[in-house]
């Protein structure tokens, strides 16, 4: 075990992937020689040679279009978009053509694809570059999102996403990057992909966030456990969500607020409280409670610090729910 | 005219429209221009073109029979792209795998699939795309070919294979960003493909000349680094020749090639309601059929002694007695289950879809 930060957990995954299947490929802009204008990459060309870990031009429908060639050829391809605002260059790389591929073909062909991007907000870039567009991405078939809230998950399911033969948008928080560390197992494992995760287990009130969210969700529990015993779920991949492990604790709770970063309109929130609603609705005696942003564009960076919601107001809308 | 001591626009544009001659040899007239390539070829390579071009003329006028009588679904007519189209994918190898537009069924079909394929896939049947072609389904997406195009040539080179990847889109095609991205990108890694841009005239009904300001599409290679040539896409015998060559060159390990085509579209963009006369009139027309390619090499067939109305006639039953055949077998494929549907999704079906595909499976089996 050693303590390491998000950034070198997904080092350490690439490194294994590429390590154990010679099929893996990683390329993008400036993951070669640079590293990644993050590092997560760093060290991998010098280890695994250029046509393993190499430049692209700058275009991401061509990374993208790319790697959907490179998986009808019997390839594994790990392209990296290098922030998620630009993967509105490649929408359809993504959701029209990757997601689909095993669809068209009957699985006669299919592009086992593994897209990596950082995203999410706190770290005050330039515009475009900390969007949470999960909510996009979420309604594509035949495409997994997975969003890890840790070190340690995002190792075990960067693992996962690589060997899956379906295609995977494997979202990174910016903001995790480097402000988290975990005691990381040197080698191998892995987090099983579509399975939520209870991270704190509690009786009074199911929290359900994902990505950084969970982090303050579980604040609040800690803040709040004399009052109450607050259950916490990681989602871990968003798209498909585990509404079993919801629908087990919230039968226990009778309570849920569900969080997350991104603007409240048509997402992976909703999608949760309309799987309960539809199908666990009996199981609640409040109202579902919602911490998600503004409706708004996303804020320029210095409005991102009120904009985006935290522990203040996960803790507000919980409190509501614990005294409805 | 504003002038400049330091650089001349006027000529460096004047400088972009002077072309070299597109290469042909045989003009309309089908008199024989390049004597030496011609004689490269045999009177049985001869007959062999002139019979996939009556080949895909009757594919063509069977489907839109077939069409007409409501039995297809998507069709995107073909008729006078025949040179362009079989002289380019004739120069394909099985190895190699192509990346076609919704025009290039009949190179599809050259390369493997089967006519009943082709079918199912105008009716929007999966069982259309389970072909034994290495080869991508139709693109729908305009563009999106060439970007994937990059990947697939840079996969076959990974792999040390001694194939290359061969895609197709038209004049309208060029004008899509993606179109430049997997230039690029395949110049970039000088990776083994060729484009192939059939310039028809026409996206729809915009007219080639609205698409662009460059004096020819072959010219949009040029700025990705890839050497291009534009060919007389009505004389099939130098689509062939140019395409040959491109695979030699591109196998040799010399990195991607673009090829345009001047031809063009008859009829329709699709059977779905295109009329072509909203934008087009008979006088724009009549001099490409003059042009066609058909009537080109049949003339050099005939002198020679190599064919007849009759023998024509006869392979045309033939033909279309195997396209009735292809639409029968079609006809007997049972429908699409969504419990499929969802199956084909993804490898591994999420939980929610297992449920999903439980109560289809119950519904389908009642």
């Amino acid at each position: 075990m050693a303590k390491k930060t998000y950034i070198k957990a997904i080092t350490d995954a690439l490194d294994i992937v590429l390590d154990e299947d010679p099929k893996t490929l990683i390329f993008g802009e400036d993951v070669g020689k640079n590293g990644g204008v993050f590092r997560t990459t760093q060290g991998l060309q010098d280890k695994y040679g250029e046509d393993r870990v190499f430049d692209t031009p700058l275009a991401e429908s061509g990374i993208l279009g790319l790697a959907t060639g490179l998986g009808v050829t019997g390839w594994r391809p790990i392209p990296e978009i290098q922030f998620m605002g630009f993967s509105f260059e490649a929408i359809d790389q993504i959701a029209g053509q990757e997601a689909r591929m095993r669809f068209r073909f009957d699985g006669k062909q299919h592009s086992p694809v593994t897209i990596r991007t950082p995203y999410g907000g706190g770290t005050h870039t330039a515009e475009m570059h900390a969007d949470n567009l999960e909510n996009f991405f979420t309604g594509v078939p035949g495409l997994r999102v997975v969003m890890p809230s840790n070190p340690y998950d995002a190792k075990g399911l960067l693992i996962s996403s690589v060997e899956s033969n379906d295609p995977v948008l494997f979202m990174e928080n910016l903001k995790l990057y480097r402000s988290m560390k975990d005691d990381i197992p040197e080698g191998k494992y892995t987090v099983p992909l579509d399975q939520a995760n209870v991270v704190q287990e509690g009786t009074d009130l199911t929290i359900v966030a994902y990505g950084a969210e969970v982090n303050e969700a579980k604040k609040v529990a800690d803040k709040l456990k004399d009052k109450a015993s607050i259950e916490v779920i990681d989602l871990r991949t968003v798209s498909p969500i585990d509404t079993d492990t919801i629908f087990k604790s919230i039968e226990k709770t009778h309570k849920v607020v569900i969080v997350q970063e991104a603007q409240k309109m048509a997402g992976v929130g909703a999608q949760v409280a309309s799987a309960i609603a539809e199908d666990a609705i009996l199981s609640l005696d409040a109202p579902i409670g919602r911490v998600a942003a503004p409706n708004s564009v996303y804020p320029f960076a210095q409005g991102e610090d009120y904009w985006i919601p935290g522990a203040d107001e996960i803790e507000e809308k919980v409190n509501e729910i614990l005294n409805y | 005219m504003a002038q400049s001591s330091v650089v001349d626009f006027d000529a460096i544009k004047k400088n972009l429209a002077d072309l070299p001659k597109p290469i042909q040899i045989l003009d309309e007239n089908s008199k024989v221009v390049d004597k030496e390539a011609f004689d490269s070829f045999s009177d049985d390579d001869l007959v062999e073109f002139m019979k996939k071009m009556v080949w895909e003329r009757a594919l063509h006028e069977q489907t839109m029979n077939f069409s007409r009588q409501g039995r297809m679904g998507f069709y995107a007519p073909t008729e006078g792209e025949e040179a362009s189209e079989m002289g380019t994918v004739l120069a394909m190898k099985k190895q190699d795998y192509l990346l076609p537009a919704y025009r290039d069924v009949p190179q599809l079909i050259q390369h493997g699939a089967t006519v009943t394929e082709a079918y199912l896939w105008s009716r929007g049947h999966v069982v259309g795309n389970k072909y034994e072609a290495r080869a991508m389904m139709p693109q729908i997406i305009i563009g999106a070919a060439y970007d994937e195009a990059a990947g697939v040539a840079m996969g076959l080179k990974k792999n040390g294979e001694e194939a290359i990847a061969f895609t197709y889109t038209g004049d309208g095609g060029t004008s899509q960003g993606d179109s430049y991205e997997g230039m690029n990108f395949a110049g970039a890694f000088q990776v083994p493909a060729l484009f192939i841009v059939q310039n028809n005239g026409f996206a729809i009904s915009t007219p080639r000349n609205k698409q662009t300001a460059a004096p020819s599409l072959a010219q949009k290679a040029v700025a990705a680094g890839i050497p291009s040539v534009q060919v007389d896409g009505m004389d099939i015998l130098a689509c062939y020749k140019v395409a040959k060559a491109a695979r030699d060159y591109i196998i040799a390990g010399n990195g991607p090639v673009m090829i345009e085509t001047l031809t063009y579209r008859y009829g329709a963009h699709s059977s779905a309601g295109d009329d072509p006369s909203r934008y087009r009139t008979e006088e724009d027309t009549k001099p490409w059929h003059e042009k066609d390619p058909l009537i080109r090499l049949r003339k050099v067939l005939e002198d020679k002694g190599l064919w007849s109305d009759e023998q024509e006639d006869s392979l045309v039953d033939e033909y279309k007695a195997t396209f009735k055949d292809a639409i029968k077998e079609a006809d007997a494929v049972p429908v699409d289950k969504v419990s499929d549907m969802l199956k084909r999704t993804f490898e591994i079906p999420t939980p929610e879809m297992r449920k999903e595909i439980e109560k289809f499976e119950a519904k389908e089996s009642n």
